[in-house]
């Protein structure tokens, strides 16, 4: 006790070399935990957008659907078991047919998958209601990416060809009935969205779907056979995945932010030891065995991290809060990363993560103030009265 | 040894490693002090002073011989022990006072009373009496930096006294002060070895330091080389 008493005025006592210390590590605390707040919110984020644009409560998928491989799609579609059709007919799911196509535009062709969707759907957020047939024309549904690389604009007409159930070749005039702006780059790049029965109509596949999505939070998984469910927690791995490796590359920044805030501390122990070194002295004249010389000036370093902390809690609360309710514009650049979180980014801060990141670096200020005053125990009273090394 | 004789050395011998050879900082030094001396050991440098101050002190061992301190050898103390004589029994005064500078004047003086595990309230009364003593009662809250040489000295002698030490050992006190500040210091230190019946030991060479002194003995090449006594010790104090 009497040796914390006396680190903590020491440390009081060294001034603008201590604040300065302080600042740079309390510097670390407030962005080490923004960064793992925006990493974690930029995670929930895009986990909601893409669980409310596409994934809903899960989904059931067609045996031979495997979304990563278009081949699959010639056989990935099936009339729907009755235990499904029962949902659907109850409004509790909606199914969806994908086949591969292409559409012309801008004087060149490019493959697409085309999606067939209800255009009364509530289950996931897609506006398929722009999907509404008003007339003989075929009303497509592309979002802001899907027109950016194809130049295609709301009103416009586009050729869609398609193989049907059969194999056979046919195309069709569409016009863009809506060009949707999704933070979800899973239900717009490289898709065309059409009303359900015409697609179906089109490809010789009534009745037919490829999977079926369920509203949100509903609980009853009834079997259905040739059909696989995957919960929304299975939908979001690779999504989770991608995040990871995100926050791997970020978590660069805040070691090269530790490190400096480090280096503050493990500069100023050596510069301590050798500055010191007669205060030392007289430290061990005045009673104080090398041990406690030791926990002096180790517990005077590691106290950094405390007042770091205090410091950090003064202007990183307000600021982390701001994050956590106002949120942060996001560059348009970070939507080619493939995340959905929109135009602002929000930070999710959770009680672990500060207690977490507070652990971590009072423990590593702990051990760098440490390293430096084993010297101590070698150090002869009358060498560093003389202002010697032993 | 008898009861009164606090310090008692005997065929001390201190050798430096230097190099190949070795330097000898004391030669068979056999003497011994008194409850309440006002003594000095008197010599050039690198007659060996500041080494026996050291080694009476505890901050060093010697090569042979021996060293008893307050009933300890210190030859075969271990740092525990050591630092707990010295924490507990014996007061230090620099040459360079020594002082902690990011400390006040009350902070310093109240240090070796924290190691000491004394109450708030009894450190308070007591760094207040010391500062006191040496007539700085009303710079308490001042820092080393803001206090001249001779009240520098002084806090340094309030701080070694406050815990109220049988043994205070004073390494050269007045060598960086000027004639009046010596005077004044060493006026303060007789009088609390009158008052409280310390026993002082210097190690000097200035005369303004041994006209003070009631003992003096002279060290020459680490050996005792006259050991005189200039006055009367007082009453009841007799060695």
């Amino acid at each position: 006790m009497t040796v914390l008493k006396l680190a903590w005025r020491n440390l009081l006592g060294a001034g603008i070399r201590t604040w300065l210390n302080v600042l740079v590590l309390s510097l670390s605390f407030v962005v080490i935990i923004l960064v793992q707040g925006f990493i974690e919110g930029m995670n929930v984020q895009a986990r909601d957008a893409v669980t409310a644009a596409e994934y809903a409560g899960g989904q059931y998928w067609h045996k031979e659907y495997d979304p990563y491989d278009p081949f699959t799609l010639v056989d990935a579609h099936g009339a729907l078991p009755s235990a499904i059709e029962e949902l659907v007919r109850a409004g509790d799911a909606t199914p969806v047919l994908v086949t591969q196509g292409s559409v012309y535009s801008g004087g060149s062709m490019r493959p697409v998958l085309l999606k067939g969707v209800d255009p009364a759907q509530r289950i996931f957020t897609l506006p398929s209601g722009f999907l509404a047939p008003d007339s003989a024309e075929l009303p497509v549904l592309i979002g802001s990416r899907m027109a950016k690389s194809t130049g295609l604009n709301q009103g416009d007409l586009v050729t869609i060809q398609w193989r049907d159930v059969n194999g056979t070749f046919d195309a069709q005039e569409a016009r863009v009935a809506q060009v949707m702006v999704t933070t979800v780059p899973s239900i717009d790049v490289g898709q065309v969205w059409l009303p359900l029965e015409r697609l179906r109509s089109m490809t010789a596949m009534p009745e037919q779907a490829t999977f079926v999505t369920l509203k949100r939070g509903f609980k009853a998984r009834p079997q259905a056979p040739g059909w696989g469910f995957h919960s929304t927690d299975d939908l979001l791995s690779d999504l989770r995945a991608l995040v990871k490796a995100k926050a791997a590359g970020s978590s660069i920044f805040y070691v090269i932010l530790l490190f400096l805030a480090m280096l503050a501390i493990f500069d100023t122990q050596i510069l301590s030891l050798f500055r010191r070194r007669k205060e030392m002295g007289t430290l061990m004249a005045l009673g104080m065995t090398r041990g406690q010389v030791i926990q002096l000036f180790t517990l005077e370093g590691a106290l950094n991290g405390v007042l770091a902390a205090l410091v950090g809690a003064v202007y990183g609360i307000p600021f982390l809060a701001y994050t956590a309710q106002h949120g942060l514009i996001v560059p348009k650049l970070v939507d080619s990363m493939g995340f959905a979180f929109g135009n602002r980014l929000y930070a999710t801060y959770s009680a672990g993560l500060v207690l977490a990141t507070t652990l971590l670096v009072l423990a590593v200020t702990a051990v760098v103030s440490f390293l430096p005053t084993r010297r101590i125990a070698k150090l002869k009273p009358t060498d560093a009265l003389r202002g010697r090394w032993t | 040894m008898q009861d009164s004789m606090i310090v008692r050395t005997d065929n001390l011998v201190k050798k430096y490693p230097m190099g190949r050879h070795e330097l000898l900082a004391l030669k068979d030094v056999s003497l011994s002090f008194a409850k309440g001396e006002f003594a000095g050991l008197v010599g050039p440098s690198g007659s060996g002073k500041t080494t026996l101050l050291n080694i009476i002190g505890s901050l060093d061992t010697p090569t042979s011989g021996s060293a008893t301190v307050l009933g300890e050898k210190v030859e075969t103390l271990s740092h525990r022990r050591a630092a707990a004589l010295r924490n507990q029994h014996i007061g230090f005064i620099f040459q360079t006072f020594n002082l902690l500078q990011v400390y006040t004047a009350y902070e310093n003086v109240e240090f070796p009373l924290l190691l000491l595990g004394m109450s708030a309230a009894e450190r308070r009364k007591a760094v207040m009496a010391a500062l006191d003593w040496v007539g700085l009662a009303d710079r308490a809250k001042s820092r080393p930096a803001q206090l001249s040489g001779g009240e520098g000295q002084r806090v340094a002698i309030a701080r070694a006294m406050v815990k109220r030490p049988e043994l205070v050992l004073a390494d050269e006190p007045t060598a960086n002060l000027d004639a009046e500040n010596s005077h004044n210091i060493l006026h303060t230190m007789e009088d609390l070895n009158k008052r409280l019946g310390t026993t002082y030991i210097f190690s000097t060479h200035d005369q303004k330091v041994i006209e003070h002194l009631r003992r003096k003995i002279v060290l020459v090449d680490g050996q005792v080389a006259a050991d005189e006594r200039l006055q009367p010790e007082p009453a009841g104090r007799q060695p």
